[in-house]
């Protein structure tokens, strides 16, 4: 007589996943549970949650790529688990890695021989890359100073006041002061002739971008590098510029060939590019190459010796994985000179196609120059009634994710709307976005305003005040205030930094 | 009439990838091509380059998970273009990676309160969390130090030799000087009593490993704590510790749930842990916690609001994906605290299995300890004729990679080679690798000796009278000789 046994209730692999008792009990937040739960469940569960994060494809305002080809996410995959430290084990990768750098460099016009191999490396992003050259920076200014005999303990550096949240970083952790030059109305980048009035001889260098974040103009590295020539010629300070070049490493080389701002610049000492964003690679990659081995002090690098070939490594992380640096050289390889052109091509293509379809509806400014990073950043012409956090919002609804920003200091008063148009952003989709961007109008046009009503209080209350009489206020002062009321109102439920 | 129209040259899709063009011209390696390639063949080109890599799950040396369940992989790959950056835009991943920080804050026994939020972040490994957690202790000392009108040019910071690089790289780039704790013939790790001495009132920090890189052995963190509790009550200095755990912050919870090491003890104010190690990730992640709040100073801290709540972030990178934050959550609650100390407990049995069946062949010394990493780091009972380096180059032969290295200050003379027990190496691995190092010392033990050739030259020379060497002297001369042989061809400087 056979027994049979029922599925007992700590069968768990028998009970499906979404009838299983895992979907009713809450998973703790705080402590890890006391015993395993099935890896089905595990999965489905994680999965299930993870679908109300936002689509990383309608993620309109990030320069970072989302989308791979299945080959090259077949060959990140198989290389997960390698972890790209151990040089000694994966030669390959490590070489891989390095070709990257060479051909990277090449890509900057370093002055190299025929086969002199560059000097540079791969990272996690732009941040650390930019921690890398700005302490090779810290350090050769250092042993200069020492060298002199002058004191080295308060060294800075210069940049626009348009830098990404990474150079502020940078300062804070490396105990380096940031001399910001402000924007201007109309001028949304570093002035090349205020840069260099604020070199002092405690500058370790000036920093420039190629591919502002705000509205993805391109600095006149060119003009800062002729000023600074002759400043250095006068004070003997010899200033470098490194160029941090994350989103526009990868465009200008392939859209505006004639344009200098590399290495054929004699001052530019270090670049930085997000292999990340125009180099078509998942997030999680960077590179950094410097001019010369001058440029990049001996005593920062650990050597590793690996079959006689001298490896030099000179990172923040050590453990990761290598996934990025192989998908990196599949794209490098894969497209070459000519695919690469072609996309950064059509990416311009598709950001004219925005950009016209926003202006002929007649309501928008465009804050972005057609040169430059492929992108849209526009603001309202009138944003008394409804402004462009507004539009954001509802944007939402049709599943757009198009955030809204105020410009840094001073030009604070500034709201712009920042569509960036990556590979994977084609006609059809700009055409449509443009379509609900005007579904977007309309129906704010035929809202109340819901803000004009708080400044109108406010703004009758303060008028009345000044000793009785009332005062008029500038177009300035009431775009200020509007922006300001709504930026208190945003800024308890909103990001503020800008990436 | 229909022409019909033949392939031309052009048309590179049509040809199979190994007949293609591409298998025959070379890529460049400097420069750019100007053409494109299609993808399949990029594919291929680069997937046939790649198998001369090592096999990951055969290093034996590293301590990186290279093993995941096929459940968590399709999350890794479906998360691969999120940004982990975009807060905003990700909230899910955001809050999965703080209730990471918050499991693993009360894993290790911080003294929050029922449903208080930890203090700590996600980073790419244990690097970038112990450059974190250094840079919150220099900062803290910094304003101390101004507060009390002293000079604050000079931080230092106390660790063993043993140290992994990332402390070098942490004081080389912050500027802390690097006071270290010299080992010893048959100790190992970092001396409580000796690094007590050495702080002074410009130590910002004492750094004690839970997991020694060299031979997995646990510092004794409690001594450390009351030796320094000791030292502070006459100095006043308030000398804090940190403990890198990168490697024990997953073992010691399971396996010696006893053991105080963590924040039970009051001293130790931050501790960094690999997840990427025992905490079965793909390499990519890390975990520094704070005790609390006021260990982390607010001016480090950049501040996010997202929808109210209060985002501080104090990384250094920025953009990088989500994946391995995802696939640390999936373990945390796919294993929960029985698969932990199950897996826990089979790495230790497997190193048991791996130690004992060495310690059979009678030619070996064990320099591991039970009670710490599941590894085994062993050396030649006599390496006079043959050393480590030659065994380690043998067993490449056989499939296995277990690197050699030497000891650092004061013990360079000895050499190790170590295997280390992740989940994945299973007993029967165990016992082959036995195997296989049983045929290696009995090929090497046929072959003649490579280096005493070199030193009976040199033992005649001393005024024309022979002098004898001690067995100290001479067992450092053949690791010195053996090592130049070797540093030509192969040397792994810092230990991983």
């Amino acid at each position: 007589m056979v027994l049979s046994k029922t599925a007992s209730e700590s069968d768990v692999s028998v009970h499906s996943t979404f009838a299983s008792r895992y979907v009713r009990t809450s998973f703790p937040r705080f402590k890890m549970p006391e015993n395993s739960t099935p890896k089905e469940a595990a999965y489905q569960i994680i999965n299930d949650e993870l679908m109300l994060d936002g689509n990383p494809r309608l993620n309109l305002a990030s320069f970072v790529t989302t989308w791979m080809e299945p080959e090259c996410d077949k060959l990140m995959m198989a290389s997960i688990n390698k972890n790209y430290v151990d040089m000694d084990e994966y030669p390959v990768t490590t070489e891989l890695q390095n070709r990257c750098v060479n051909m990277i460099a090449h890509l900057f016009n370093a002055p190299l021989e025929e086969s002199e191999t560059a000097v540079g490396v791969g990272t996690v992003g732009s941040s650390e890359a930019i921690m890398l050259a700005g302490l090779a920076f810290k350090r050769r200014w250092q042993n200069r100073r020492r060298a002199e005999g002058k004191p080295c303990d308060k060294p800075n550096i210069v940049t626009g006041a348009n830098v990404q949240v990474c150079w502020e970083k940078f300062a804070n952790y490396f105990e380096v002061e940031l001399k910001e030059v402000k924007l201007s109305e109309g001028y949304y980048v570093m002035d090349p002739v205020q840069a260099v009035e604020l070199v002092d001889e405690n500058t370790i260098c000036v920093a420039a971008i190629l591919g502002s974040t705000l509205n993805g103009e391109f600095e006149d590295v060119k003009l800062l590098n002729d000023l600074l020539m002759e400043k250095n010629k006068q004070t003997g300070w010899d200033t470098p510029i490194h160029v941090d070049a994350a989103s526009g490493g990868f465009i200008a080389p392939f859209l505006y060939p004639e344009l200098e701002w590399d290495f054929r610049l004699p001052l530019v000492k270090s670049i930085n590019v997000s292999g990340h964003k125009y180099g078509l690679v998942y997030a999680g990659i960077g590179w950094v190459v410097w001019r010369s081995k001058e440029d990049l002090p001996e005593e920062l690098i650990f050597h590793i010796n690996y079959l006689g070939a001298d490896q030099p490594t000179f990172t923040l992380n050590f453990s990761k994985g290598s996934s990025q640096v192989i998908a990196q050289y599949y794209q490098l390889i894969r497209l070459g000179f000519e695919g690469y052109r072609n996309i950064m091509e059509n990416c311009q293509e598709n950001a004219m196609v925005l950009k016209e379809g926003l202006v002929k509806t007649g309501r928008f400014n465009i804050v972005s120059k057609d040169n430059g990073v492929p992108l849209v950043a526009f603001s309202l012409k009138d944003n008394s009634r409804h402004n462009e956090f507004e539009i954001s919002d509802t944007l939402k609804r049709f599943g757009w994710i198009v955030p809204a920003y105020t410009m840094p200091a001073n030009a604070q008063h500034i709201t712009v709307l920042r569509v960036v148009i990556r590979e994977d952003f084609s006609r059809t989709l700009a055409e449509r976005l443009v379509l609900d961007i005007i579904k977007v109008i309309n129906y704010l046009d035929a809202l109340p305003s819901s803000f004009s009503a708080k400044v109108k209080n406010t703004d009758e209350l303060e008028v009345k005040v000044k000793n009785g009489t009332v005062v008029k206020k500038t177009d300035i002062e009431t775009q200020r205030e509007i922006t300001d009321v709504w930026k208190k109102f945003v800024m308890a439920r909103k990001a503020k930094v800008i990436c | 009439m229909v022409l019909s129209t033949t392939f031309l040259e052009s048309e590179s899709s049509i040809r199979s990838t190994f007949g293609s063009r591409y298998a025959v011209t070379s890529l460049p390696r400097f420069k750019i091509s100007e053409n494109s390639i299609p993808k399949e063949a990029a594919y291929q080109i680069i997937k046939d380059e790649l198998m001369l890599d090592g096999n990951p799950r055969l290093n034996l040396a590293s301590f990186v998970t290279t093993w995941m369940e096929p459940e968590c992989d399709k999350l890794i790959m479906d998360s691969i273009n999120k940004n982990y950056v975009d807060m905003d835009e990700y909230p899910v991943t955001t809050e999965l990676q703080n209730r990471c920080v918050n499991i693993i804050a009360n894993m290790f026994n911080a003294p929050l309160e029922e449903g208080e939020t930890a203090v700590g972040v996600g980073t790419v490994g244990s690097s970038e969390a112990i450059m974190l957690a250094g840079l919150a202790f220099k900062r803290n000392w910094q304003n101390k130090m101004k507060a009390l009108g002293k000079p604050h040019d000079k931080p230092n910071i106390v660790t063993g030799a043993n140290v992994q690089v990332c402390w070098e790289k942490f004081a080389r780039y912050f500027e802390v000087e690097l006071k270290e704790v010299k080992l010893r013939d048959g100790y190992y790790v970092m001396d409580p009593e000796k690094a007590a001495e050495m702080v002074d009132e410009n130590t910002i920090c004492v750094a004690a490993i839970l997991g020694s890189t060299l031979n997995g052995e646990f510092e004794d963190v409690k001594r450390l704590n009351d030796l320094l509790v000791k030292k502070n009550a006459e100095t006043g200095w308030e000398t804090p510790i940190h403990v890198d755990a990168a490697s024990g912050g997953f073992i010691a919870p399971f396996l010696y749930p006893e053991l105080e090491w963590d924040f039970r003890l009051p001293l130790v104010k931050s501790i960094n842990v690999s997840g990427h190690k025992y905490g079965l990730v793909y390499a990519g992640i890390g975990w520094v916690i704070w005790r609390n709040k006021v260990d982390l100073p607010e001016e480090l801290i950049f501040h996010i609001n997202y929808l109210g709540s209060d985002q501080p972030t104090f990384t250094l990178n920025f953009s990088k994906g989500s994946s391995q934050v995802i696939a640390q959550y999936y373990q945390l609650i796919r294993l929960g605290y029985e698969g932990y100390k199950n897996i826990m407990e089979n790495c230790q049995e497997n190193a048991m299995v791996l130690k004992k069946g060495l310690e059979k062949t009678g030619k070996f010394d064990i320099i591991s300890k039970d009670i710490g990493v599941p590894l085994v780091a062993f050396s030649l009972k006599d390496n006079s004729l043959h050393n480590e380096f030659e065994v380690s180059d043998m067993l490449r032969r056989y499939g296995w990679i277990v690197p050699a290295y030497t000891m650092p200050p004061d013990a360079q003379h000895i050499t190790v080679l170590r295997v280390v027990i992740r989940e994945d190496f299973s007993r029967t691995l165990a016992e082959r690798l036995v195997t296989n190092i049983e045929q290696v010392l009995e090929e090497l033990d046929t072959l003649p000796s490579k280096v005493t050739q070199k030193l009976t030259t040199e033992e005649n020379v001393d005024n024309g009278k022979l002098v004898k060497k001690t067995a100290l002297e001479v067992q450092r001369e053949i690791t010195t000789a053996w090592k130049k042989l070797v540093a030509d061809k192969k040397k792994t400087k810092g230990v991983c």
